[in-house]
Protein backbone atom coordinates (compact mmCIF):
# COMPACT_ATOMS: atom_id res chain seq x y z
CA UNK A 1 0.00 0.00 0.00
CA UNK A 2 1.24 3.11 -0.80
CA UNK A 3 1.21 4.96 2.05
CA UNK A 4 2.76 2.04 4.09
CA UNK A 5 5.60 2.09 1.60
CA UNK A 6 5.91 5.59 2.00
CA UNK A 7 6.66 5.07 5.70
CA UNK A 8 8.95 2.42 5.14
CA UNK A 9 11.25 4.93 2.90
CA UNK A 10 11.50 7.26 5.76
CA UNK A 11 12.94 4.36 7.99
CA UNK A 12 15.29 3.43 4.91
CA UNK A 13 16.51 7.43 4.53
CA UNK A 14 16.86 7.37 8.48
CA UNK A 15 19.06 4.66 8.41
CA UNK A 16 21.26 5.68 6.23
CA UNK A 17 21.85 8.47 7.75
CA UNK A 18 23.86 7.03 10.19
CA UNK A 19 25.81 5.43 7.70
CA UNK A 20 29.44 6.14 6.99
CA UNK A 21 29.25 8.22 3.65
CA UNK A 22 31.02 6.35 0.64
CA UNK A 23 32.56 9.62 -0.32
CA UNK A 24 36.12 9.47 -0.68
CA UNK A 25 37.76 13.42 0.28
CA UNK A 26 39.87 12.98 -3.12
CA UNK A 27 42.91 15.63 -2.38
CA UNK A 28 43.48 14.15 0.86
CA UNK A 29 42.90 10.69 -0.10
CA UNK A 30 43.56 9.40 -3.77
CA UNK A 31 42.42 6.28 -4.36
CA UNK A 32 45.22 4.23 -6.18
CA UNK A 33 44.99 3.45 -9.45
CA UNK A 34 44.80 0.40 -12.00
CA UNK A 35 48.55 -0.59 -12.41
CA UNK A 36 48.12 -0.03 -16.39
CA UNK A 37 46.75 3.14 -15.79
CA UNK A 38 47.70 5.61 -18.52
CA UNK A 39 48.84 9.17 -17.17
CA UNK A 40 51.41 11.81 -17.82
CA UNK A 41 53.94 10.39 -19.76
CA UNK A 42 57.35 10.00 -18.71
CA UNK A 43 60.88 10.00 -20.87
CA UNK A 44 63.54 7.36 -19.42
CA UNK A 45 67.61 7.62 -19.60
CA UNK A 46 69.90 4.19 -19.60
CA UNK A 47 71.89 3.49 -16.56
CA UNK A 48 74.88 5.44 -17.96
CA UNK A 49 72.65 8.66 -18.05
CA UNK A 50 72.00 8.47 -22.01
CA UNK A 51 68.18 9.29 -23.14
CA UNK A 52 66.61 5.87 -24.50
CA UNK A 53 65.19 8.04 -27.16
CA UNK A 54 66.95 8.22 -30.43
CA UNK A 55 64.31 10.85 -32.47
CA UNK A 56 62.91 8.27 -34.62
CA UNK A 57 59.54 9.81 -34.57
CA UNK A 58 57.59 6.50 -34.65
CA UNK A 59 55.62 7.99 -31.33
CA UNK A 60 54.30 11.16 -33.43
CA UNK A 61 53.82 8.76 -36.30
CA UNK A 62 51.86 6.49 -34.29
CA UNK A 63 50.03 9.32 -32.43
CA UNK A 64 46.35 9.45 -33.66
CA UNK A 65 45.77 12.81 -31.78
CA UNK A 66 49.10 13.92 -33.41
CA UNK A 67 50.55 15.76 -29.97
CA UNK A 68 53.67 14.99 -30.42
CA UNK A 69 56.99 16.78 -32.03
CA UNK A 70 59.98 15.43 -32.28
CA UNK A 71 63.20 17.19 -33.80
CA UNK A 72 66.00 15.04 -34.14
CA UNK A 73 69.70 15.82 -34.38
CA UNK A 74 73.18 14.04 -34.69
CA UNK A 75 75.09 13.15 -31.59
CA UNK A 76 78.75 14.25 -32.01
CA UNK A 77 81.41 12.93 -29.75
CA UNK A 78 81.62 16.23 -28.14
CA UNK A 79 78.22 15.98 -27.31
CA UNK A 80 76.00 12.85 -27.27
CA UNK A 81 72.70 12.10 -25.61
CA UNK A 82 71.35 9.21 -26.92
CA UNK A 83 72.77 5.88 -27.16
CA UNK A 84 72.32 5.79 -31.23
CA UNK A 85 73.20 8.01 -33.62
CA UNK A 86 70.71 10.76 -33.13
CA UNK A 87 68.81 12.17 -30.36
CA UNK A 88 65.54 14.11 -30.19
CA UNK A 89 66.78 17.89 -29.78
CA UNK A 90 63.08 18.72 -29.46
CA UNK A 91 60.57 16.73 -28.01
CA UNK A 92 57.58 17.97 -26.82
CA UNK A 93 53.83 16.54 -26.08
CA UNK A 94 50.97 18.75 -25.80
CA UNK A 95 49.22 17.57 -23.49
CA UNK A 96 45.88 19.35 -23.95
CA UNK A 97 45.40 16.91 -27.37
CA UNK A 98 47.02 14.02 -26.14
CA UNK A 99 44.08 11.23 -25.54
CA UNK A 100 46.80 8.69 -23.18
CA UNK A 101 45.65 5.80 -25.70
CA UNK A 102 49.32 4.87 -25.21
CA UNK A 103 50.55 4.13 -29.02
CA UNK A 104 53.53 5.99 -28.39
CA UNK A 105 54.59 3.31 -26.07
CA UNK A 106 53.62 0.90 -27.90
CA UNK A 107 55.30 2.02 -31.32
CA UNK A 108 58.86 2.81 -29.25
CA UNK A 109 61.49 0.34 -30.13
CA UNK A 110 63.71 1.47 -27.93
CA UNK A 111 61.25 1.52 -24.63
CA UNK A 112 62.07 5.41 -23.86
CA UNK A 113 58.69 6.50 -23.60
CA UNK A 114 55.96 5.21 -21.37
CA UNK A 115 52.86 6.52 -19.80
CA UNK A 116 53.34 7.12 -16.04
CA UNK A 117 50.51 6.87 -13.14
CA UNK A 118 49.89 11.07 -12.51
CA UNK A 119 46.70 12.42 -14.32
CA UNK A 120 46.78 15.60 -11.96
CA UNK A 121 47.52 17.67 -15.18
CA UNK A 122 45.16 20.83 -14.80
CA UNK A 123 47.42 23.94 -16.04
CA UNK A 124 45.75 27.92 -16.33
CA UNK A 125 47.22 28.04 -19.85
CA UNK A 126 47.19 26.17 -23.02
CA UNK A 127 50.89 27.18 -23.24
CA UNK A 128 52.01 25.43 -20.39
CA UNK A 129 50.65 22.19 -20.95
CA UNK A 130 52.69 22.22 -23.75
CA UNK A 131 55.40 19.55 -22.26
CA UNK A 132 59.43 20.13 -23.31
CA UNK A 133 61.46 17.15 -23.36
CA UNK A 134 63.45 18.34 -19.80
CA UNK A 135 60.04 17.84 -18.14
CA UNK A 136 59.60 14.65 -19.65
CA UNK A 137 62.65 13.10 -18.53
CA UNK A 138 62.65 14.65 -15.29
CA UNK A 139 61.55 12.25 -12.53
CA UNK A 140 58.38 12.71 -11.02
CA UNK A 141 58.27 15.08 -7.53
CA UNK A 142 56.87 12.77 -4.79
CA UNK A 143 54.10 15.05 -4.47
CA UNK A 144 52.70 14.11 -7.71
CA UNK A 145 53.04 10.95 -7.46
CA UNK A 146 50.03 8.53 -7.56
CA UNK A 147 49.70 5.73 -5.15
CA UNK A 148 49.50 2.45 -7.76
CA UNK A 149 47.22 -0.57 -6.83
CA UNK A 150 49.48 -4.05 -6.36
CA UNK A 151 49.51 -5.42 -9.84
CA UNK A 152 48.82 -9.41 -8.65
CA UNK A 153 45.48 -9.18 -9.24
CA UNK A 154 45.52 -7.60 -12.70
CA UNK A 155 48.98 -8.74 -14.07
CA UNK A 156 49.52 -12.36 -13.75
CA UNK A 157 47.37 -14.70 -14.68
CA UNK A 158 46.06 -16.83 -12.40
CA UNK A 159 45.67 -20.32 -11.62
CA UNK A 160 42.24 -19.59 -10.16
CA UNK A 161 40.15 -18.47 -12.91
CA UNK A 162 38.04 -16.28 -10.12
CA UNK A 163 40.67 -13.76 -9.80
CA UNK A 164 41.59 -11.53 -12.17
CA UNK A 165 39.92 -13.22 -15.33
CA UNK A 166 37.32 -13.15 -16.90
CA UNK A 167 35.22 -16.35 -17.01
CA UNK A 168 34.33 -17.01 -20.70
CA UNK A 169 31.16 -19.15 -19.71
CA UNK B 1 3.68 46.94 20.96
CA UNK B 2 3.87 46.26 24.55
CA UNK B 3 7.47 47.63 24.93
CA UNK B 4 7.16 51.22 23.87
CA UNK B 5 8.84 52.00 20.29
CA UNK B 6 12.28 51.70 21.01
CA UNK B 7 12.64 48.42 22.62
CA UNK B 8 10.12 47.40 19.33
CA UNK B 9 12.40 48.81 16.98
CA UNK B 10 15.85 47.04 18.68
CA UNK B 11 13.96 44.08 19.39
CA UNK B 12 12.62 43.58 15.73
CA UNK B 13 16.59 44.36 14.04
CA UNK B 14 17.59 41.50 16.52
CA UNK B 15 14.47 39.20 15.47
CA UNK B 16 15.31 39.85 11.74
CA UNK B 17 18.79 39.33 12.05
CA UNK B 18 18.55 36.21 13.90
CA UNK B 19 15.92 34.96 11.58
CA UNK B 20 18.74 35.64 8.87
CA UNK B 21 21.57 34.31 10.33
CA UNK B 22 19.24 30.61 11.17
CA UNK B 23 18.42 31.09 7.22
CA UNK B 24 21.73 30.78 6.51
CA UNK B 25 22.92 27.95 9.11
CA UNK B 26 19.90 26.19 7.75
CA UNK B 27 21.09 26.03 3.81
CA UNK B 28 23.94 24.42 5.21
CA UNK B 29 22.63 21.89 7.35
CA UNK B 30 19.91 21.40 5.28
CA UNK B 31 22.57 20.26 2.40
CA UNK B 32 25.04 18.35 5.04
CA UNK B 33 21.92 16.44 6.12
CA UNK B 34 20.69 15.78 2.59
CA UNK B 35 24.29 14.80 1.89
CA UNK B 36 24.18 12.66 5.01
CA UNK B 37 20.64 10.67 4.10
CA UNK B 38 22.03 10.10 0.72
CA UNK B 39 25.69 8.51 2.45
CA UNK B 40 27.80 11.57 1.30
CA UNK B 41 28.81 14.55 3.23
CA UNK B 42 27.84 17.60 1.61
CA UNK B 43 29.99 20.71 1.73
CA UNK B 44 32.72 20.75 4.38
CA UNK B 45 35.73 22.45 2.80
CA UNK B 46 34.97 26.05 3.84
CA UNK B 47 35.45 26.44 7.63
CA UNK B 48 35.42 23.94 10.29
CA UNK B 49 32.98 21.30 9.14
CA UNK B 50 32.03 23.33 6.39
CA UNK B 51 29.92 25.76 8.46
CA UNK B 52 31.15 28.84 6.47
CA UNK B 53 29.53 27.67 3.52
CA UNK B 54 27.04 29.96 3.67
CA UNK B 55 29.18 33.11 3.57
CA UNK B 56 31.33 31.68 0.65
CA UNK B 57 27.60 31.24 -0.88
CA UNK B 58 27.00 34.92 -0.67
CA UNK B 59 30.18 36.06 -1.78
CA UNK B 60 29.75 34.02 -4.97
CA UNK B 61 25.89 35.42 -5.15
CA UNK B 62 27.10 38.67 -4.99
CA UNK B 63 29.72 38.83 -7.44
CA UNK B 64 27.24 37.86 -9.96
CA UNK B 65 26.07 39.86 -12.76
CA UNK B 66 23.03 42.01 -12.25
CA UNK B 67 20.72 40.90 -15.21
CA UNK B 68 17.21 42.67 -16.17
CA UNK B 69 15.63 40.69 -19.25
CA UNK B 70 14.75 42.69 -22.30
CA UNK B 71 10.89 43.15 -22.61
CA UNK B 72 10.67 42.47 -18.57
CA UNK B 73 9.04 45.42 -16.50
CA UNK B 74 12.21 46.32 -14.67
CA UNK B 75 10.18 47.51 -11.63
CA UNK B 76 7.86 45.03 -10.90
CA UNK B 77 11.10 42.80 -11.79
CA UNK B 78 13.00 44.48 -9.01
CA UNK B 79 10.51 44.13 -6.44
CA UNK B 80 8.89 41.12 -6.93
CA UNK B 81 12.17 39.15 -4.77
CA UNK B 82 11.44 42.18 -1.90
CA UNK B 83 7.82 41.68 -1.77
CA UNK B 84 8.05 37.67 -0.94
CA UNK B 85 11.00 38.34 1.61
CA UNK B 86 9.55 40.93 3.47
CA UNK B 87 6.06 38.89 4.03
CA UNK B 88 8.07 35.94 5.21
CA UNK B 89 10.11 37.91 7.89
CA UNK B 90 6.82 39.72 8.35
CA UNK B 91 5.02 36.88 10.11
CA UNK B 92 7.52 36.99 12.53
CA UNK B 93 6.60 39.48 14.25
CA UNK B 94 3.50 38.32 15.72
CA UNK B 95 5.29 34.39 16.44
CA UNK B 96 5.49 34.83 20.80
CA UNK B 97 8.86 33.19 21.82
CA UNK B 98 8.10 33.17 25.25
CA UNK B 99 5.71 35.69 27.41
CA UNK B 100 7.25 38.38 29.99
CA UNK B 101 11.16 37.80 30.65
CA UNK B 102 13.83 39.23 32.22
CA UNK B 103 17.07 40.57 30.66
CA UNK B 104 19.85 38.33 32.65
CA UNK B 105 22.22 40.69 34.94
CA UNK B 106 19.06 43.57 34.79
CA UNK B 107 15.91 44.14 35.81
CA UNK B 108 14.89 44.92 32.46
CA UNK B 109 11.50 43.40 31.82
CA UNK B 110 10.54 42.65 28.27
CA UNK B 111 8.39 40.58 25.97
CA UNK B 112 9.35 37.73 23.74
CA UNK B 113 7.17 38.51 20.92
CA UNK B 114 6.97 41.98 18.71
CA UNK B 115 3.39 42.03 18.95
CA UNK B 116 0.83 40.05 20.30
CA UNK B 117 -1.97 40.57 18.81
CA UNK B 118 -5.24 39.07 19.11
CA UNK B 119 -6.21 38.17 15.21
CA UNK B 120 -2.30 36.92 14.76
CA UNK B 121 -3.42 33.46 13.04
CA UNK B 122 -5.54 35.67 10.35
CA UNK B 123 -2.42 38.57 9.95
CA UNK B 124 -0.27 35.20 9.40
CA UNK B 125 -2.38 33.68 6.61
CA UNK B 126 -3.09 37.14 5.38
CA UNK B 127 1.06 37.44 4.87
CA UNK B 128 1.48 34.07 3.89
CA UNK B 129 -1.25 34.67 0.42
CA UNK B 130 0.50 38.21 -0.25
CA UNK B 131 4.10 36.05 -0.87
CA UNK B 132 2.64 34.60 -3.89
CA UNK B 133 1.90 38.41 -5.02
CA UNK B 134 6.26 38.37 -5.25
CA UNK B 135 5.84 34.69 -6.99
CA UNK B 136 3.38 35.55 -9.56
CA UNK B 137 4.80 39.08 -10.19
CA UNK B 138 8.41 38.04 -10.56
CA UNK B 139 7.28 35.11 -12.86
CA UNK B 140 4.99 37.50 -15.03
CA UNK B 141 7.68 40.58 -15.43
CA UNK B 142 10.12 37.97 -16.43
CA UNK B 143 9.05 37.87 -19.90
CA UNK B 144 10.00 33.95 -20.38
CA UNK B 145 7.75 31.40 -20.46
CA UNK B 146 9.33 29.60 -18.04
CA UNK B 147 8.80 31.86 -15.97
CA UNK B 148 5.07 32.15 -16.02
CA UNK B 149 4.03 28.83 -16.25
CA UNK B 150 6.37 28.19 -12.92
CA UNK B 151 4.41 31.29 -11.40
CA UNK B 152 1.14 30.28 -12.50
CA UNK B 153 1.92 27.22 -11.07
CA UNK B 154 2.98 28.09 -7.91
CA UNK B 155 -0.27 30.59 -7.37
CA UNK B 156 -2.44 27.70 -8.19
CA UNK B 157 -0.78 25.20 -5.64
CA UNK B 158 -0.61 27.99 -3.18
CA UNK B 159 -4.21 28.73 -3.45
CA UNK B 160 -5.44 25.07 -3.50
CA UNK B 161 -3.45 24.18 -0.54
CA UNK B 162 -4.16 28.07 1.85
CA UNK B 163 -7.66 26.15 2.22
CA UNK B 164 -6.98 22.81 3.43
CA UNK B 165 -4.06 24.54 5.60
CA UNK B 166 -6.60 27.12 6.71
CA UNK B 167 -8.98 24.52 7.93
CA UNK B 168 -6.79 22.86 9.49
CA UNK B 169 -5.73 25.45 11.63
CA UNK B 170 -9.42 25.91 12.47
CA UNK B 171 -10.04 23.21 14.97
CA UNK B 172 -7.06 24.52 16.70
CA UNK B 173 -9.35 27.38 17.02
CA UNK B 174 -11.86 26.18 18.12
CA UNK B 175 -10.55 24.17 20.67
CA UNK B 176 -8.25 27.26 21.96
CA UNK B 177 -11.24 29.49 21.42
CA UNK B 178 -8.52 32.60 20.17
CA UNK B 179 -6.63 33.18 17.50
CA UNK B 180 -4.07 35.27 19.13
CA UNK B 181 -0.71 32.84 19.45
CA UNK B 182 -0.08 33.39 22.70
CA UNK B 183 -3.69 32.75 23.60
CA UNK B 184 -3.27 29.87 21.94
CA UNK B 185 -0.18 28.30 23.75
CA UNK B 186 -2.16 29.24 27.14
CA UNK B 187 -4.83 27.30 26.73
CA UNK B 188 -2.98 24.44 25.74
CA UNK B 189 -1.24 25.16 29.25
CA UNK B 190 -4.92 25.58 30.85
CA UNK B 191 -5.59 22.68 28.97
CA UNK B 192 -2.51 20.38 29.92
CA UNK B 193 -2.27 18.83 26.89
CA UNK B 194 -0.47 19.77 23.53
CA UNK B 195 -2.87 20.19 20.36
CA UNK B 196 -1.12 17.37 18.42
CA UNK B 197 -3.18 14.61 20.54
CA UNK B 198 -6.14 15.76 19.83
CA UNK B 199 -6.24 17.53 16.85
CA UNK B 200 -3.83 14.51 15.34
CA UNK B 201 -5.76 15.01 12.09
CA UNK B 202 -5.17 18.56 11.67
CA UNK B 203 -1.89 18.28 12.71
CA UNK B 204 -1.11 15.55 9.70
CA UNK B 205 -3.14 17.97 6.95
CA UNK B 206 -0.85 21.01 8.35
CA UNK B 207 1.68 19.26 7.98
CA UNK B 208 1.26 18.51 4.31
CA UNK B 209 -0.26 21.48 3.42
CA UNK B 210 2.23 23.80 4.78
CA UNK B 211 5.07 21.55 3.10
CA UNK B 212 3.13 22.59 -0.18
CA UNK B 213 2.68 26.01 0.67
CA UNK B 214 6.28 26.46 1.09
CA UNK B 215 6.99 24.47 -2.17
CA UNK B 216 9.05 22.09 -0.70
CA UNK B 217 10.13 18.74 -1.95
CA UNK B 218 7.56 16.53 -2.85
CA UNK B 219 5.32 19.55 -3.53
CA UNK B 220 8.11 21.66 -5.50
CA UNK B 221 5.96 21.98 -8.49
CA UNK B 222 6.92 25.71 -9.06
CA UNK B 223 10.24 25.58 -9.18
CA UNK B 224 10.46 21.86 -10.41
CA UNK B 225 13.89 22.05 -11.96
CA UNK B 226 13.47 18.95 -14.07
CA UNK B 227 10.25 20.25 -16.41
CA UNK B 228 10.48 24.19 -15.43
CA UNK B 229 14.13 24.88 -15.30
CA UNK B 230 13.52 27.11 -11.96
CA UNK B 231 9.75 27.98 -12.02
CA UNK B 232 8.95 31.61 -11.27
CA UNK B 233 12.59 32.53 -10.54
CA UNK B 234 14.54 31.10 -13.93
CA UNK B 235 15.16 34.60 -15.05
CA UNK B 236 16.47 35.55 -11.61
CA UNK B 237 20.25 35.93 -10.83
CA UNK B 238 22.74 37.27 -8.00
CA UNK B 239 21.32 38.45 -4.37
CA UNK B 240 17.71 38.16 -6.32
CA UNK B 241 17.62 34.44 -6.97
CA UNK B 242 18.96 34.54 -3.69
CA UNK B 243 15.96 36.49 -1.87
CA UNK B 244 13.40 34.02 -3.27
CA UNK B 245 15.30 31.27 -1.68
CA UNK B 246 15.53 33.61 1.79
CA UNK B 247 12.06 34.21 1.04
CA UNK B 248 10.95 30.37 0.43
CA UNK B 249 13.30 29.28 3.73
CA UNK B 250 12.09 31.84 5.95
CA UNK B 251 8.73 30.92 5.46
CA UNK B 252 9.67 27.58 6.07
CA UNK B 253 10.99 28.75 9.32
CA UNK B 254 8.17 30.44 10.11
CA UNK B 255 5.48 27.80 9.44
CA UNK B 256 7.49 25.92 11.84
CA UNK B 257 7.27 28.13 14.28
CA UNK B 258 3.66 28.32 13.57
CA UNK B 259 3.85 24.47 13.67
CA UNK B 260 4.90 24.43 17.63
CA UNK B 261 2.55 26.85 18.83
CA UNK B 262 -0.48 25.59 17.38
CA UNK B 263 0.29 21.63 17.84
CA UNK B 264 3.19 21.11 20.45
CA UNK B 265 2.60 24.19 22.84
CA UNK B 266 5.10 26.38 21.33
CA UNK B 267 6.88 28.03 24.16
CA UNK B 268 5.33 25.53 26.83
CA UNK B 269 7.18 22.82 28.50
CA UNK B 270 9.64 22.00 31.58
CA UNK B 271 12.41 23.02 33.28
CA UNK B 272 14.35 24.49 30.01
CA UNK B 273 13.53 28.25 29.64
CA UNK B 274 10.33 28.79 27.29
CA UNK B 275 12.68 30.30 23.98
CA UNK B 276 14.71 27.21 24.08
CA UNK B 277 11.92 24.87 24.53
CA UNK B 278 10.44 27.10 21.18
CA UNK B 279 13.80 26.62 19.23
CA UNK B 280 13.51 22.76 20.05
CA UNK B 281 10.33 21.93 18.52
CA UNK B 282 11.36 24.09 15.57
CA UNK B 283 14.37 22.35 15.16
CA UNK B 284 12.26 19.28 15.24
CA UNK B 285 9.94 20.34 12.27
CA UNK B 286 12.61 21.53 10.60
CA UNK B 287 14.72 18.53 10.42
CA UNK B 288 11.33 16.67 9.56
CA UNK B 289 11.10 18.76 6.41
CA UNK B 290 14.37 17.95 5.43
CA UNK B 291 14.15 14.07 5.98
CA UNK B 292 10.85 14.55 3.73
CA UNK B 293 13.06 16.25 1.17
CA UNK B 294 15.12 13.37 1.19
CA UNK B 295 12.79 10.79 0.88
CA UNK B 296 9.53 11.42 -0.99
CA UNK B 297 10.20 12.29 -4.64
CA UNK B 298 8.29 15.47 -6.32
CA UNK B 299 4.34 14.44 -7.01
CA UNK B 300 2.74 14.75 -10.38
CA UNK B 301 0.93 17.75 -11.08
CA UNK B 302 -2.77 16.27 -11.24
CA UNK B 303 -1.91 14.13 -8.54
CA UNK B 304 -0.92 17.33 -6.02
CA UNK B 305 -4.24 18.86 -7.52
CA UNK B 306 -5.94 15.74 -6.53
CA UNK B 307 -4.56 15.38 -2.91
CA UNK B 308 -5.34 19.10 -2.23
CA UNK B 309 -8.78 18.94 -3.38
CA UNK B 310 -10.05 15.76 -2.74
CA UNK B 311 -8.10 14.52 0.08
CA UNK B 312 -6.91 17.08 2.56
CA UNK B 313 -9.75 19.47 1.83
CA UNK B 314 -12.71 16.48 2.94
CA UNK B 315 -10.44 15.64 5.61
CA UNK B 316 -9.68 18.94 7.03
CA UNK B 317 -13.36 19.68 6.72
CA UNK B 318 -14.26 16.39 8.36
CA UNK B 319 -11.70 16.98 11.32
CA UNK B 320 -13.25 20.40 11.79
CA UNK B 321 -17.07 19.30 12.36
CA UNK B 322 -16.23 16.55 14.62
CA UNK B 323 -14.24 19.01 16.62
CA UNK B 324 -16.61 21.09 16.56
CA UNK B 325 -18.93 18.59 17.60
CA UNK B 326 -16.92 17.82 20.48
CA UNK B 327 -15.76 21.48 21.62
CA UNK B 328 -20.01 22.12 21.52
CA UNK B 329 -20.48 18.62 23.49
CA UNK B 330 -17.62 19.41 26.38
CA UNK B 331 -18.80 22.68 26.35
Amino acid sequence: MAVVDTIRGFGVTFRHLFKKPVTQKYPEYKRPVYPRFRGRHLLHRHENGLEKCVGCSLCAAACPADCIRVVAAENTPEERYSAGERYARIYEINMSRCIFCGYCELACPFDAITLGNDYELAELSRDALVYTKEMLLAPQPPSRRTPVAPSDPYDVPSQDASVGRISLQ
Amino acid sequence: MPDGFIVTVIKSLVLVNMVMLVFALMTWIERRLIGRFQVRYGPNRVGPGGILQPIADLGKLLRKESIIPVGSSPMLYLAAPAVSLFASLAVFGVIPFGEEATIPFTDWKIYLYIANINVALLLIFALGSFSFYGFLVGGWSSSSKYSLYGSMRAVAQLVSYEVALTMAVIGVVMMAQTLSLTGIVQAQQNDGIWYIIPQFFGFVIYLLASTAEVSRIPFDLPEAEGELVAGYHTEYGGMRWAMYQNAEFVATIAFSALASILFLGGYDGPVLPGPIWMLLKMAVFLFLMIWIRSTLPRVRYDRLMLIGWKVLLPAATLNLLVTAAIVVWVD
